[in-house]
């Protein structure tokens, strides 16, 4: 009797803690629904002032600079775009042209301030030469367009 | 074979630690699901044969079986 | 996790004493097949799948992410089912088979969340984000193992199966929301590769390692699960004469 008493206690501990974890989960989740913000949303004055966001984005081609240790480059979706200045280590996939969600303030000169940078990739998987022969037929598109 | 050698396959492009981590963990943790998945099989049975044994046929207490 | 054949026989395999052989002559059938298609699906996504554009050779952690995320929700998914069939039809296998694929589920959830997390280290930059897809699929850990402890707290059947089973079906409002979470929200997690309303986003070799490996833990699944609902069959219907029967003689066999 005395081994099943402790045995129930220790199980409720650990189903209290799980509780208590998936409360903290829970308040994480409702927190990050929008775990980032459109350029375009910032500039309706949608995302929060005076703390740390998050902005998602493509990298604009050609923004990426390099002073010293800081890094600027633009995030846009395409409607607006947000100058970014950062300093620290980024992640491989961090290119121009692609996805990327920057953590920080904006200020007031309208400068976002990162402390962290995260690239995000899309859902397409393929091999190089796939990859290759995609750039060529958009070249191509887009001479023919011009 | 897309690899050049078996030392690049290990490599992974410089990914090794992330791969191989990942398929590392999963093994064992199949394993160890195989393994615990037996022994309860064995314990369990060992468990209630012994109190079959000592009922003598009337009807077994109550016991835990988790 | 039933067979076809056991669910065209429903009434007559619903029974444990029934059930307890057929899941016995399965379990090894399904366990040969989880161990042929994962060598095929590990042969086809190390040496047959080439190297991704993007991402390079770190990809290949999508032949086990995929198949255990898809695991781990469908596996609740099923856990729910049976819980209905238990509390609608107060059949007594139901929710033994609820209680044989909690473990798995677990396995497969933690699976996904750990490869999840030396996948974004090298990608994204982070292992962790509390974006709504990390954020939901950790839930989902915490829903298995509160269902696996709230079953081994309480000690009368009857009761158990009652509240693992209403836990389950509550939990499983979870699932739509982890599978849809990077459609209906901004996630840092991508958007699904595969999916049935179009055309898979991945060259066909890299797509078809996936979904061997995703058969592989079904196999698996299913095998595992059998194995051990024979068990608790065992425990459960330890009043039985043909349990009495079945004990002495593994009793003999070990």
């Amino acid at each position: 009797m005395k081994t099943r008493h402790k045995r129930f206690t220790l199980i409720l501990g650990g189903l209290l803690l799980l509780v208590g974890a998936t409360a903290l989960v829970l308040s994480a989740f409702r927190e990050n629904l929008v775990f980032f913000h459109t350029p375009s949303e910032v500039a309706e004055g949608k995302a929060p002032t005076g703390r740390t966001f998050r902005i998602g984005g493509m990298v604009e081609a050609g923004s990426i600079r390099r002073e010293g240790v800081e890094v600027h480059f633009a995030v846009t979706d395409t409607a607006r775009s947000i100058p970014v200045v950062y300093s620290g280590p980024l992640p491989d996939l961090f290119k121009e042209g692609k996805g990327a969600v920057v953590q920080g303030k904006l200020g007031a000169d309208g400068i976002f301030t990162a402390s962290e940078v995260l690239a995000k990739h899309d859902e397409n998987y393929m091999p190089p030469e796939a990859q290759h022969a995609i750039d060529q037929a958009k070249q191509t598109a887009k001479s023919l367009q011009q | 074979m897309i690899w050049d050698s078996w030392g690049a396959f290990w490599e992974m492009g410089g990914s090794g630690p992330f791969v191989w981590g990942s398929y590392g963990v999963t093994t064992v943790l199949i394993v160890a699901e195989l393994i615990m998945l037996r022994t309860r099989r064995v314990s369990s049975t060992r468990k209630l044969n012994r109190l079959m044994r000592a009922g003598h046929g009337r009807k077994l207490p109550e016991v835990q079986g988790s | 996790m039933s067979t076809s054949e056991s669910r065209f026989n429903l009434y007559h395999y619903a029974a444990p004493q029934a059930f307890y052989p057929v899941a016995g002559k399965l379990a090894p059938i399904f366990a040969a097949i989880a161990v042929v298609l994962a060598v095929a699906g590990l042969w086809i996504g190390f040496f047959k799948a080439p190297t991704d554009a993007v991402q390079g050779e770190v990809y290949r952690i999508i032949f086990i992410h995929v198949p255990a995320a898809w695991m781990s929700m469908f596996v609740f998914l099923v856990m729910a089912f049976w819980s209905a069939v238990g509390l609608a039809m107060n059949t007594r296998l139901s929710a033994l088979m609820a209680q044989a694929l909690a473990p798995t589920g677990a396995m497969f959830c933690f699976v996904a969340l750990w490869t999840g997390a030396l996948w974004g280290r090298p990608t994204w930059g982070a292992y962790w984000v509390w974006d709504a897809r990390l954020t939901s699929q950790l839930l989902l850990l915490f829903l298995y193992l509160g269902y696996m402890a709230l079953v081994a707290a309480i000690d009368d059947p009857r009761r158990r199966d009652k509240a693992g089973a209403i836990l389950c079906l509550v939990g499983a409002v979870n699932v739509p929301i982890i599978y849809f979470s990077v459609k209906w929200w901004n996630t840092l997690h991508q958007g699904a590769s595969v999916s049935l309303t179009k055309a898979p986003s991945m060259a066909s070799i890299m797509l078809s390692g996936m979904l061997v490996m995703a058969l592989a833990a079904w196999a698996y699944t299913i095998s595992v699960a059998l194995y051990r609902v024979r068990v608790l069959i065992l425990e459960r219907e330890r009043h039985a004469d043909w349990v009495r029967g079945e004990l002495a003689r593994l009793g003999e066999a070990s």
